[in-house]
């Protein structure tokens, strides 16, 4: 009988160890999960996968102005979550592949509290985003507006040469975010990885 | 010692331990039997009933979704309404459905197939089903909060889930409930697995179904928390100010649909494999032959466990990923054809000259390798990168996954429900009405999803309540095939509960050529089983 019951309470212990082994599992895979989030920062830091609100590399692109071709860039504004006005002073431009352009556009806080927001660029065709250089741009920072402030904000760019011959216009689209909370500076000193998210989906 | 000493010294211990095991004869009754039990039998059953709910209540979803598709044009209802129709019915169907149906088949099987007195944590496998209610009541209510139950697809992708009602966080809450559930679900069969099996019953000795739902175990003990992270990552996104996935903030929406599938491509192996157990008892007890090749069965299955941590990109070929990125999950996910190659090959030659007949637990069996294989190719034909660029989102890939989770996954289901009900009521079923069930089954199924491939190939996209007029005709058979469909689960459901309440009285064996332990109790299954380990030979 004995040999039964300690058999049995064996068992239970045996049991019990491994059920703390498999929870420590499931620990350390709930912690996986967010793991991944600063996993994959890195892997599009170091492939340079993803710097859509990083100023890019003009330097490696051919300076010589082709004058032959005529891009019309067209410029579009829009507004998520944010009581602003948000439009662009030009409308629209034409540009010679590796000629460096400036565009400005203006926002303006209509409402009575300060406010901040994030404009994240997205390109149509898609395609023309990697050949769309910006050296300098409002939406590499968050940009807070006072009540009733306008401000006037640059995007100074480049159209690399090696464009497709079969793109002839290319819509640069900004859409401005609220930002609330605790946020990681955008675009400053953490590597963003939003291009494919605001391009694509 | 006699045995009736052992087995009184036994339950004392048991009480002694877990302060929850009603042996003594003195059951609670009614609903409080139902409330308290900790008999694995007692559990399976309800998890049975459980998940047959949630499957009426997501076939009626989807009898909904092919009601509005059944011409083109708008009929029923709005899109936004349209959308929470195939949310929810993706949802309700994965998390409650096939889940924990499989879940219900291991608490009844798998401590008779392996000759344990029940699960190692009996009080704990209580808690696991009673969380279910409770999710599915959540799900349910957030259909009724403003704005709707969720509507941004099963896969739950950023951005449209940042910008959801209320009806989001509730599935957020019922998928997180479900995921602990599936947890402590899990673990309580990997240990009752590894620490409570017969003398003499080794691990290469295991019943292919315990050993199917071993390995799913640790699938989803390593891919839960994951999806529970994504969740949650979601969820603080929406309310407390982080930025995971939003693009303003510095997220990510694609970073979702990598951790999502980290989660999500294992899920679907989750719920194949104990599938793959069911029909490698079948088929052999038909056959009436040992199963084929059962170590290259044991090899092939933690083969495709493997293999499926390292294929979750092939579910988003079209997000802009490096080529070499697509190569690799291209070439790895066409890899896990040949272990499951192995198994069809396997099972076929199981039936290789061997003394076939064909009862409803084997027709749905052979069903499941007919219909189960031709999901298997489309499968490869979506895995093929430059071919999913085109039928990525279309009805193609639903024609898919439908082909892997009705025909398979769920007729796995039938055929193991036919196969050991007379074990679980001591009743035969009526075998004509199980025929008719899986006949009309096999029919409506095909009528339903097989334009589906031709809807996809045309461009058909997923997810919408409309769609151009030159579709119309093969929605239209689709329609008719899916509520042909979902009639014939009745037969199924009255075919039960005629065996429950009555019939032809089972034998201990039942079926001539099964072999397991759980054929040498008696039909019914007592109430407390293998309270003395039976001895393996």
């Amino acid at each position: 009988m004995s040999t039964v019951a300690s058999v049995r309470l064996a068992r239970a212990a045996g049991n019990r160890q491994l059920l703390v082994r498999l929870l420590v599992v499931t620990a350390v895979m709930f912690g996986f999960g967010f793991a991944l989030v600063p996993f994959y920062e890195k892997i599009c830091q170091v492939t340079g996968l993803r710097s859509l609100l990083q100023p890019d590399h003009v330097g490696s692109i051919n300076s010589q102005i082709d004058y032959a071709r005529s891009i019309a860039i067209e410029f579009d504004t829009n507004m998520r979550g944010l009581p602003w006005t948000f439009r662009s002073l030009e409308g629209h431009v034409s540009v010679h592949p590796g000629e460096m352009q400036q565009a400005v556009f203006e926002i303006h806080n209509g409402s009575n509290r300060p406010l901040t927001g994030q404009a994240i660029p997205s390109y149509g065709p898609a395609l023309a985003a990697e050949y769309f250089r910006k050296v300098e741009c409002f939406c590499f920072t968050q940009q807070t507006l006072q009540p009733g402030e306008t401000r006037q904000v640059p995007v100074v760019f480049v159209v690399d040469s090696a464009l497709p011959s079969s793109i002839a216009t290319i819509t640069l689209s900004f859409t401005f975010f609220e930002v609330n909370g605790a946020q990681a500076p955008a675009g400053v000193s953490t590597p963003v990885s939003v291009k494919a998210g605001a391009v694509r989906s | 010692m006699s045995q009736t000493t052992a087995a009184t010294v036994a339950h004392a211990n048991d009480h002694a331990l877990d302060h929850g095991d009603h042996a003594h004869g003195h059951h609670p009754t009614g609903l409080m039997r139902w409330l308290t039990t900790t008999n694995h039998k007692d559990i399976g059953t309800m998890y049975l009933w459980f998940s047959f709910t949630m499957f009426l209540m997501g076939g009626v979803l989807a009898l909904g979704i092919r009601a509005e598709l059944f011409k083109p044009g708008l009929q029923l209802w709005h899109p936004e309404f349209f959308n929470q129709l195939t949310t929810m019915h993706g949802i309700i169907m994965v998390f409650g459905a096939i889940m924990p149906a499989f879940v219900g088949f291991a608490n009844w099987l798998v401590p008779i197939q392996i000759g344990a007195p029940d699960m190692a944590f009996a009080r704990m496998n209580n808690w696991s089903f009673w969380l279910l209610p409770p999710a599915a009541l959540l799900l349910v209510i957030s259909f009724f909060v403003p704005g709707g139950a969720t509507a941004g697809g099963w896969t739950l992708y950023a951005p449209l889930t940042s910008q959801m009602g209320p009806g989001m966080d509730l599935a957020i809450f019922a998928l997180h409930i479900l995921g602990a559930s599936s947890i402590m679900g899990s673990i309580n069969i990997v240990v009752t697995i590894l620490n409570m099996r017969a003398p003499g019953m080794t691990m290469m000795k295991m019943p292919m179904f315990v050993w199917t739902w071993l390995i799913t175990a640790y699938l989803l003990i390593a891919v839960m928390p994951v999806l529970a992270g994504a969740i949650t990552m979601t969820l603080t996104d929406r309310h407390f100010g982080t930025s995971f996935f939003n693009a303003a903030g510095g997220g990510d929406p694609v970073m979702y649909q990598h951790v999502f599938w980290f989660f999500g491509h294992p899920e679907v192996y989750i719920m194949i494999l104990p599938a793959f157990g069911i029909v490698s008892h079948v088929i052999p007890a038909f056959a009436r032959k040992p199963l084929f090749g059962y170590s290259s069965m044991v090899y092939a299955t933690s083969s495709i466990a493997i293999l499926s941590f390292i294929v979750w990109a092939h579910h988003m070929f079209v997000v802009g990923m490096p080529a070499a990125g697509v190569l690799f999950f291209m070439y790895a996910t066409v890899l896990i054809a040949v272990p499951t190659g192995v198994k069809v090959f396997n099972w076929l030659a199981t039936m290789w000259r061997g003394s076939m007949t064909f009862e409803t637990p084997m027709l749905f069996a052979v069903g499941f390798l007919f219909v189960f294989t031709m999901g298997g190719f489309t499968g490869l034909v979506c895995a093929i990168a430059p071919i999913d660029l085109q039928i990525q989102d279309t009805y193609y890939v639903v024609a898919h996954f439908h082909y892997v989770l009705v025909a398979g996954s769920l007729f796995a289901l039938f055929s193991g429900t036919y196969f050991w009900l007379p074990k679980w009521t001591g009743h035969m079923y009526n075998e004509a009405m199980g025929k008719t069930h899986f006949w009309l089954s096999l029919i409506f199924f095909n009528i339903t999803f097989f334009p589906m491939h031709f809807l996809g190939l045309a461009g058909m996209p997923r997810r919408i309540p409309d769609y151009a007029t030159q579709f119309a005709d093969f929605n239209m058979i689709a329609s008719i095939g899916a509520f042909g469909f979902g009639f014939s689960q009745l037969i199924f459901l009255a075919g039960v509960v005629k065996c429950i309440r009555g019939g032809e009285k089972a034998t201990a064996q039942v079926w001539e050529g099964a072999e397991g332990l759980e054929w040498t109790l008696p039909s019914p299954a007592p109430y407390h089983s293998f309270e003395v380990p039976p001895q393996v030979k």
